[in-house]
């Protein structure tokens, strides 16, 4: 068990190390003929994330492409409503193509096109990452593959248009349970056969090292904003952060800024589906146990026998049996606090900021809002919680509207 | 001296190649595999690699898929497939058996159980698709530990940098991978083989085994030239798949795949 001790020695700025550990987790599980192509992508992530020109360019799509940085806004409605700590939302729903997904495919395509691929690949659970990586393809001029489970092609149309409207072209996965965690296999079959020309760009903080890393980094510009604005809105930084967590980039990007603060309180989101205890969810944190998968060593949804189980959450963005390394570590080290919640409680807190906000946030954020309420219930006005508003929802409301007999 | 390096020693006294065919265990059915690993063996072949089901197997193509989902209907869990093996062995104390598959079902029974099971049943050597030499180290000492050979890949994009630290952790054989991409994928070219081979023989003094694309007599002719060891796996799966629901002539037509094979492989000598 950690302790508090080991805990205050930890510079959380430092890892992975170099081989891609988080403490026991993480790492580089693939097959040998990947091996050679993620050491020619580290080599190529070292040499960039260093290169001025590199990150000017970044920082520059960032801002004039993405519209960042993405505000904080303080929910006062909410808040009242709620009658706690005050609840401020980092907009990341606001960036173009709606969700914080856009600001690690535009780093990896950059990356992608200094390394003289043509072709990127990517998988994708709700159509976010999917969307944001055709997004950048068309930009760049780069061909793009996407893989996506025939499951969750059914339950988001509108975003498999947008990809195929980006010129994408989307590749529905028929294997296994037909949903994230086989478009991330299939994604990886394509790059093991197309590895001279093609870029996989990974949409989570998971997979092989460094791809953890990269996405992290990218998404860190969640967290520096965020601390630069709430000193100069609210004054200070702010008591807890609270984000939603299905491979948990979005966590990540808010977290990894703050974990040296230790007095700040973090907490991870996973998606509940039904309830822990019917087992029909998407919460490896919570409920699951150490494994390997997709490269790397995590917290997984596994059975006796070392099958992944198929999951169920409402948000096709959570549904997945892994969650980054990161996290997995920040669990045992007692660094962050994660839990779930049900798509019922999802569901509610999706109806309560569209009424009580007028903003209509996915349902991945919807699951970090239904936390924050209860987690501001119980503290004083004072207090702040930080929510990353991770997309927004538009891409849910045949979702919901479907859930609730209503035709739309 | 392992059973798997006393097999590789007969077929040179003999001027023969090892053919090393893959079948994935419980497919389609658990009490198929035990009388088809034994006709595989009266039909030639040297060593049998034997598939452990997983739901998720990253780098198989979809023969292989089909045949670990196959599997996975009738729950054959890592366990079932050490029971066959040990099932196997009452019959034949010999031919060598390599389980090969992903990691989890591995973490998930404990390395220090996995090795105690394996080395009790019988088992010779463990092809872990996923895992490279890189997190390799507590898992190898274990296996060698119990006698059991750790089998690794090595690929078109390997270099001979990683082909050295990959023989320090290989024991047996070692399984080069002649394509980029997924099991079962098309073409094979003989002569990038070749060349490849040499660069590892360079490097290492195990026996090098060639699978992927080996699909006929003709193509397993080709690579067993210059290999010293041939494995086919989607070639015979696919028979198993057509003929699944009949044993009897299911046993018969991968039986017929492989002797084909072993004719043309001993016609060389």
């Amino acid at each position: 068990m950690p302790t508090a001790d080991n805990e205050q020695v930890i510079d959380y700025s430092k890892y992975p190390d170099e081989r891609g550990h988080f403490g026991r987790f993480g790492g580089l599980f693939v097959a040998e003929t990947l091996m050679e192509p993620l050491q020619e992508l580290r080599e190529a992530y070292e040499k960039y994330s260093q290169d001025e020109d590199f990150l000017k360019e970044f920082d520059a799509d960032l801002k004039h492409y993405v519209g960042r940085p993405s505000p904080v806004y303080f929910a006062e409605r909410l808040s009242g409503k709620v009658g706690g700590a005050q609840i401020w939302l980092k907009r990341e729903d606001l960036n173009h193509t709606g969700a914080h997904k856009v600001n690690n495919t535009i780093g990896q395509a950059l990356l992608a096109r200094r390394m003289g691929k043509t072709r990127i690949i990517a998988e994708t659970g709700a159509g976010q990452h999917g969307v944001a990586s055709a997004t950048v393809a068309a930009r760049l001029g780069l061909e793009c593959v996407v893989y996506m489970g025939e499951e969750d092609i059914k339950r988001q149309t509108a975003n498999v248009y947008r990809m195929k409207l980006l010129g994408a072209e989307v590749v529905p996965v028929t294997s296994g349970s037909k949903t994230l965690k086989d478009a991330l296999n299939e994604a990886m079959r394509d790059w093991v056969t197309n590895i001279d020309d093609t870029f996989y760009i990974i949409g989570t903080v998971a997979g092989p090292h460094p791809y953890p890393a990269i996405v992290r980094d990218f998404q860190s510009i969640i967290g520096r904003e965020a601390r630069d604005q709430m000193l100069e809105a609210a004054g200070r930084l702010p008591d807890a952060l609270v984000a939603c967590v299905g491979g948990g980039s979005n966590a990540i990007g808010l977290f990894h800024e703050f974990l040296n603060d230790k007095e700040i309180e973090i907490y991870g989101v996973e998606g509940g589906g039904y309830g822990i205890e019917t087992g029909r969810h998407a919460a490896p944190l919570t409920a699951g146990k150490s494994g390997v998968l997709h490269g790397n060593r995590t917290y997984l949804m596994s059975d006796d026998d070392g099958q992944i189980i198929e999951t169920h959450c409402i948000s096709a963005g959570l549904d997945y049996p892994g969650v980054g390394p990161e996290h997995a570590w920040l669990k045992e080290t007692g660094r962050a606090n994660y839990s779930s919640v049900t798509d019922e409680e999802a569901l509610q807190a999706f109806h309560e900021l569209t009424r009580i906000e007028g903003i209509i946030p996915a349902l991945e954020s919807s699951h970090a809002l239904a936390y924050a309420t209860k987690l501001a219930a119980q503290k004083s006005p004072d207090d702040i919680i930080l929510v990353n508003l991770s997309g927004r929802g538009d891409k849910d409301i045949h979702t919901v509207a479907e859930l609730e007999g209503i035709k739309v | 001296m392992s059973r798997i390096s006393k097999t590789f020693e007969l077929l040179k006294q003999q001027n023969k190649k090892a053919l090393i065919p893959f079948v994935t265990a419980g497919d389609p059915q658990p009490g198929f595999t035990v009388p088809l690993m034994h006709d595989m063996v009266s039909a030639g072949a040297s060593i049998i690699e034997l598939g452990v089901p997983f739901s998720d197997p990253m780098a198989d193509g979809p023969v292989i898929q089909a045949a670990d989902e196959r599997a996975l209907e009738h729950h054959v869990s890592l366990s079932d497939v050490i029971a066959m093996v040990k099932a196997f062995r009452e019959g034949d104390e010999n031919t060598p058996v390599v389980l090969m598959g992903y990691l989890n079902p591995i973490e998930i029974m404990g390395y220090q159980r996995f090795a105690e099971l394996s080395a009790d049943a019988g088992i010779d050597g463990v092809l872990i698709v996923d895992m490279p030499p890189e997190e390799a180290t507590e898992f190898t000492a274990l296996m060698t530990q119990h006698e059991i050979n750790t089998i690794f890949l090595i690929s078109p994009t390997t270099s001979a940098g990683r082909i050295e630290k990959i023989n320090k952790y290989a024991s047996g054989y070692l399984y080069y991978v002649s394509l980029k991409g997924v099991t079962g994928a098309n073409t094979l070219d003989i002569d990038s083989v070749t060349e490849k081979l040499q660069q590892i023989r360079a490097i290492t003094g195990l026996p090098v085994g060639v699978g992927f694309g080996i699909k006929d007599g003709e193509t397993a002719q080709a690579v067993s030239r210059v290999a010293d060891a041939v494995v086919v796996g989607s070639a015979l799966v696919n028979q198993v798949a057509e003929h699944q629901n009949n044993q009897q002539i299911m046993n018969k037509k991968v039986s017929d795949v492989l002797s084909d094979m072993r004719n043309m492989m001993d016609d060389l000598a």
